[in-house]
């Protein structure tokens, strides 16, 4: 496969992913808003959380003066110049398809295309004038039929699995993000820990991590931080866990390049497996011992060196140099006189 | 749907004689349509044009912002050729692009045409798309152009004339499939029964012409095709040929030049290419050897073609039959390397380049069609009967300027198919024909082709840059059942 086709996969993945995550953490969160007095400071602060999760706290305030249900929602949603929104995901999630639009199911491209054609014709005053969860809910519908497409349409060849890398990566970040979220989530003075506003913000990152219902299977009742964070860090079968979305990266690693467990072929592998390892042997003291922020901060730093990994080793081009290969092949001739020009492989950044 | 203010005009009307009597090959069709109320046919163009832009059916419009790509607009109501038209029609293709080979093959060798005085040395010389590279390459089985566009247009005596070749990088024949899909779903019971020959298998055909060309006969060779990337206007269909074929698409940077042999860059380190179609026109393909500055190609690419260990489609160089000052002398290619009389022929035309034919020209500026001899897509062009004063003029010292770089034809009053509009209802609008025709073994052509459609009242300007359109070309099987004719006009005497 290309590396340039594999580079485009995996962020369709990616993106993909980021679309339907932004989607229900935005749906959760105005629906917790709903507990909040119009007039309540706290509803603030609360967008302000996940504005922080979201990585784009200066941004927006660049353009609002403050933050509410709709100013959040058309900025996460619907704003172009936020690289972190929806529209702005899903239209990088076309691109990508676009490009390589042969190498992916039609299937998969005119979901894609649906999507992008969806939101491209609505804006955030008719959503929110017609019905603000149907239209998330919609988001995630087209989102979950692009993901079944793919995986009752794709054959499982290399291409399947860069877009299950860029997806379960994309799926880890996200997860830790949002059980960051807590952390910026201020408790109201009159409020402590493991209180009644304390309990609706835990379950407000259960809910952003579609992780309720299977939370409350295992602990019947009972929703406590620390083991909220255990469930979604350490969970073996919850897919949304950070430890389940380890293990589909490395297996789809290691198949590509046909490497047993426990073992590895190049340095994005090593990477993979080792922080795979380290979280398989990690207890929830551990987390509570180090500090729930600290440690999802460390592991966010190294799923941004896991991705970097990957870029170099299936998808950077050696730098061109047009002039150098050039006089590859004419070693005559003298350089022009305009300097000579690079191309590095164009870079996508993750939002 | 209502054809009783429908009015031929003094044009040829594909569909009617004239009065309200259909020909009849159209018969069928007229009479569903007859049946078809507005409203229905309003829904089943809407449903087209929907899922035209769900499944991304768009071309890139160059300099547009927001909603850079668009739908090629696509008219349900099609054109129909009749069986033995066909064949008139596919005779005299082959036959014309059989001599652009002979020619093409000549020019880069012996240049017997030239040393024979059939066709002045200084018209090559002088053409911009003549590539002294190529003089005494072999290219793989002699072939140069693989995949052939000819614009065919049909006059107001009903006859069938060759307007242009594109022997480059021809597009448009997606449309062509995507078309033909997109009737079958708007018309699936009328369809079937209208005995129609299939063109799906278009895609087949190409990649056994490619791989008809592989080096030193490999037969299993690695086929893709390069395309200058997402931001060309038909990178559409780069990609839809691509998926039809099977093959991988790849841009200039994925590809590398060693050791006079073509690779590409792949996850598993560089893998060999034996074959490129490449829609990337000469100018960009090499900049060792062409445009310095050419991000678009590849480094070496042409040693690589030279030594003959990659085979390109078309082949480098074919841009010489483009040339507008070329076509002029097609019909004596066909007698000198064939010792035959066209079949198709040319619409008269003058050469600037010519002293006498000059001056005609010049005298004459209001009634003709100047074109510049290497612009396409309806660029570069005056109409003269529709032109003003001042432009008139402008060309007037463009061709006094550089008279080689210009050719005029008469006013060529193309025929028309009705064609549905919201504001005019069904009515007359101006078509061409591109058939696709494809060189490997033998030349062959899928029985259709891309009609384009001026859709702007009056206008016989059908590229898609300047507002035309398409329809679906449905060459008959046979010619109409017998206990139909008789009250039909005849068609067309060919």
């Amino acid at each position: 496969m290309l590396s340039r086709v594999a580079d485009c996969l995996y962020w369709i993945g990616r993106y993909i992913e980021r679309v339907e995550n932004t989607a229900r953490l935005l749906e959760v969160n105005l629906q917790l808003m709903l507990d909040f007095d119009s007039n309540d400071e706290g509803a603030e602060t609360n967008w302000q959380a996940v504005l922080q999760t979201t990585l784009c706290v200066k941004s927006f305030y660049e353009e609002h003066q403050t933050a509410n249900n709709q100013t959040v929602t058309d900025f996460l949603t619907f704003n172009r110049q936020n690289h972190t929104s929806i529209i702005s995901s899903i239209h990088a999630a076309r691109e990508n398809a676009r490009m390589i639009r042969d190498q992916i199911t039609e299937e998969m491209w005119e979901a894609i295309n649906e999507l992008y054609h969806f939101v491209r014709e609505s804006n955030a005053e008719a959503v929110w004038h017609d019905d603000v969860y149907t239209f998330f809910r919609r988001i995630k519908g087209y989102v979950y039929r692009m993901q079944g497409l793919t995986h009752s349409t794709y054959v499982r060849k290399e291409g399947y699995k860069f877009m299950q890398i860029g997806q379960f990566l994309e799926r880890a970040d996200q997860t830790t993000r949002i059980l960051d979220l807590k952390t910026y989530l201020p408790l109201p003075e009159t409020q402590s820990v493991g209180g009644v506003a304390d309990g609706a913000g835990w379950v407000a990152v259960l809910k952003s991590s579609s992780a309720l219902d299977a939370y409350l299977h295992v602990y019947p009742a009972d929703v406590q931080g620390s083991q909220v964070a255990e469930f979604l860090i350490l969970s073996p079968d919850f897919p949304r866990s950070l430890r389940f979305c380890l293990r589909q990266i490395d297996q789809h690693l290691r198949a590509l390049s046909g490497t047993g467990e426990g073992f590895f072929s190049n340095p994005v592998e090593k990477a993979v497996g080792r922080l795979r390892a380290e979280v398989a042997y990690t207890t929830r003291e551990e987390i509570d011992e180090e500090g729930l922020h600290h440690f999802v901060d460390r592991v966010q730093r190294t799923l941004n060196e896991i991705n970097n990994e990957i870029f170099e080793t299936y998808f950077a081009l050696p730098a061109f140099d047009l002039e150098k290969e050039i006089a590859r092949f004419l070693p005559e001739t003298r350089p022009m006189q305009s300097q000579s020009q690079t191309q590095g492989t164009q870079s996508q950044k993750q939002g | 749907m209502d054809f009783t203010r429908y009015s031929v005009d003094q044009f040829f009307d594909e569909m009617f004689a004239g009065g309200d009597e259909p020909r009849a090959h159209y018969r069928r069709l007229f009479e569903a349509l007859k049946n078809l109320s507005e409203e229905e046919y309003q829904a089943k163009q809407k449903a087209v044009d929907h899922a035209f832009l769900r499944q991304g059916i768009t071309f890139t419009v160059y300099h547009d912002q927001e909603g850079t790509e668009r739908i090629f607009p696509f008219d349900l109501i099609p054109r129909i050729i009749p069986a033995r038209e066909w064949a008139y029609l596919e005779e005299g293709l082959i036959q014309r692009v059989t001599a652009l080979n002979l020619f093409l093959e000549d020019l880069y060798h012996d240049q017997k045409i030239l040393k024979d005085g059939i066709i002045p040395r200084h018209v090559v010389d002088s053409a911009e798309h003549f590539r002294p590279e190529m003089k005494g390459v072999k290219v793989p089985q002699g072939i140069y152009v693989h995949i052939c566009g000819s614009d065919l247009i049909r006059g107001a005596d009903g006859g069938w004339y060759v307007l242009e070749d594109n022997a480059r990088c021809p597009s448009g024949v997606s449309y062509m499939l995507e078309n033909r899909q997109a009737i079958k779903r708007a018309f699936p019971r009328f369809f079937p029964r209208a005995g129609v020959a299939p063109v799906a298998n278009y895609g087949d055909e190409l990649l056994k012409v490619l791989r008809h060309i592989a080096p030193n006969n490999n037969p299993d060779p690695t086929v893709v095709i390069l395309t200058p990337g997402p931001y060309n206007s038909a990178y559409f269909e780069h990609c839809f040929l691509a998926r039809q074929m099977g093959i991988e698409i790849v841009e200039g940077r994925d590809l590398i030049v060693q050791d006079d042999r073509v690779y590409m860059r792949t996850t598993r380190g560089l893998q060999r290419v034996h074959v490129i179609y490449r829609r990337l026109n000469d100018d960009f393909l090499d900049p060792c050897v062409f445009r310095r500055d050419s991000m678009l190609g590849v480094p070496g690419i042409m040693r690589a073609y030279q030594a003959g260990n990659v085979a390109l489609a078309n082949a480098v160089g074919t841009g010489a039959c483009d040339d507008k000052v070329m076509y002029y002398y097609v019909p004596r290619m066909i007698k000198y390397y064939l010792d035959q009389d066209p079949i198709l022929p040319n619409v008269e035309t003058y050469l600037a380049g010519e002293a006498k034919d000059r001056q005609y020209i010049l005298d004459n500026l209001d009634k003709l069609v100047v074109k510049s001899a290497n612009e396409a897509g309806g660029y570069g062009m005056l109409m003269g009967p529709k032109a003003t004063k001042e432009e008139i003029e402008e060309f007037r010292l463009k061709i006094i300027d550089n008279p080689r770089n210009f050719v005029a034809q008469p006013m060529i009053s193309l025929s028309r198919v009705p064609t549905w509009s919201k504001e005019h209802g069904v009515a007359g609008r101006h078509v061409d024909l591109r058939p696709f025709i494809l060189y490997g073994d033998k030349p062959r052509i899928v029985p259709g082709g891309l009609t384009r459609v001026a859709l702007r009242p009056g206008s016989m300007v059908v590229n898609s840059s300047q507002g035309g359109g398409s329809k679906d070309t449905w060459v008959l099987r046979e010619d109409d059942a017998p206990a139909e004719e008789g009250s039909a006009a005849p068609s067309q005497s060919i």
